[in-house]
């Protein structure tokens, strides 16, 4: 792993395995949380008529061919259509960002191009905007299996990530691993412990009544952890949102998702 | 306005009983919680959505404060000719949107 981080390779295709930190759940074993819902809320992610996270995907797809002002172009101005162009995209996010030299997941990089390449003003996390363009370029890889970019230039963001899933965190001495490895299928009140991948991001869930990020997500169980949350945008985060998704390879996407 | 999703059956036979879908996004805010500031936020809902047909009301619904967000409401008419459907939500704060939508009869 060292070495390959020295040699800052990068690449398109499959990590080889031994780069990719070991996970209690082995691939064959992987469940979506899509599995354990009741077939009311199964029944709202699957209906394209049911689905609200395609109310936000509406709005991404407005922003998608709006420019921010007369003289920018959108994004489609640069990219085309978002079916080809963002096709299978966020099933390999976070990737590396040439330009800041560090890990970027999916939110970073749009509110990057709107930096970099719009001169507009990034959007806040949370945002209906954000949310949307993000649903809109997720749902392009909606059914494709999660890959887990070879790029060595990722590794210590996966190493990162796995030590802060399995590390003790909080005043209830928990770890994401107690709960996502250890335990899941067991209930916790009236909530099934899932085995915690984040296919379905960014989510409708019943509970926000709105859409929501994989960040936000992660927030709320580090809430129930009675761990001090890290900031939206931290670079925790997309260590851990990389690691998740190394775990939960080769699950397909299943962006918007309905979760309860 | 609100994103709407209207799923109406692409035709239909004469008399055929068909099912139509409608998804409104609106925060349905009850006006019992507590916003970021300790106030309770100001009640905010849809309280009323009626489908017409050619003009003619064929499905009325009220609703309520302990609705979610973003209604989702699905009912069925009896088909009888080809014709306009006319969907509007009413609401809290002047709140009131049209969409339209074709019925095929075949
Ligand atoms: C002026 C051209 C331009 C515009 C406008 C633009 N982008 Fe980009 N985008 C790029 C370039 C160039 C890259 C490659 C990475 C980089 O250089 O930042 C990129 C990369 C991306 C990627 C990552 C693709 C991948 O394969 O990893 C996504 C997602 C993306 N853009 C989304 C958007 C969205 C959403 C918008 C509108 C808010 C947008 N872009 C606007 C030029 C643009
Ligand atoms: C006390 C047990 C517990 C701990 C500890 C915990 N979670 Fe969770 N997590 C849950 C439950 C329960 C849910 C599902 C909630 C629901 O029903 O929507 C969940 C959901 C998730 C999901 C969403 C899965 C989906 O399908 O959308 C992810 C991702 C996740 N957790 C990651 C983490 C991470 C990362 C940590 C550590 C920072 C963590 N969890 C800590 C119990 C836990």
């Amino acid at each position: 792993m060292l070495a390959a981080l020295a040699t800052g390779s990068a690449g398109a295709g499959e990590i080889p395995p031994a780069e990719i930190p070991p996970s209690e759940i082995p691939p064959a074993e992987r469940r979506s949380s899509f599995d354990g819902m009741s077939p009311d809320i199964q029944a709202m992610q699957r209906d394209a008529d049911a689905n609200p996270g395609l109310l936000w995907l509406q709005d991404g797809a407005d922003l998608w061919s709006t420019a921010p002002a007369p003289d920018r172009p959108a994004c489609a101005g640069c990219h085309g259509e978002a079916a080809t162009a963002m096709r299978g995209v966020a099933a390999r996010y976070p990737t590396w960002d040439e330009a800041t030299a560090a890990p970027i997941d999916l939110q970073g990089r749009i509110n990057a191009c709107r930096r970099r390449h719009q001169g507009a003003e990034p959007y806040a996390y949370e945002s209906r905007e954000l949310l949307g363009l993000t649903a809109y370029v997720a749902a392009q890889s909606a059914g494709l299996p999660i890959t887990t970019p070879a790029d060595a230039r990722l590794g210590s963001a996966r190493s990162a990530g796995r030590a802060l899933f399995t590390r003790r965190m909080g005043q209830l001495g928990l770890s994401c691993a107690a709960c996502h490895d250890g335990n899941h299928g067991r209930r916790l009140g009236a909530a099934l412990i899932p085995q915690g991948h984040p296919t379905g991001y960014p989510l409708y869930r019943l509970e926000w009544q709105g859409l929501g990020s994989v960040q936000r997500r992660l927030r709320n169980c580090m809430t129930g952890m009675r761990a001090e949350p890290f900031a939206y945008g931290a670079p925790e985060f997309v260590a851990l949102e990389r690691y998740l998704m190394d775990r939960a390879a080769p699950l397909p996407m299943e962006t918007p998702a309905v979760r309860p | 306005m609100a994103r709407t999703l209207i799923n109406v059956p692409k035709a239909a036979t004469a008399g055929e009983v068909v099912t139509i879908k409608t998804l409104i996004s609106h925060p349905m805010e009850t006006g019992f919680r507590p916003g970021a500031d300790g106030r309770i936020r100001p009640r905010d809902i849809i309280t009323d959505f009626t489908c017409l047909y050619d003009g003619e009301p064929v499905f009325r619904a009220e609703l309520f404060p302990a609705a979610a967000a973003n209604p989702y409401l699905t009912f069925t008419l009896r088909a009888t000719r080809t014709g306009t459907l006319t969907f509007t939500w009413r609401g809290d704060n002047g709140f009131v949107q049209t969409e339209t939508a074709t019925l095929t009869v075949t």
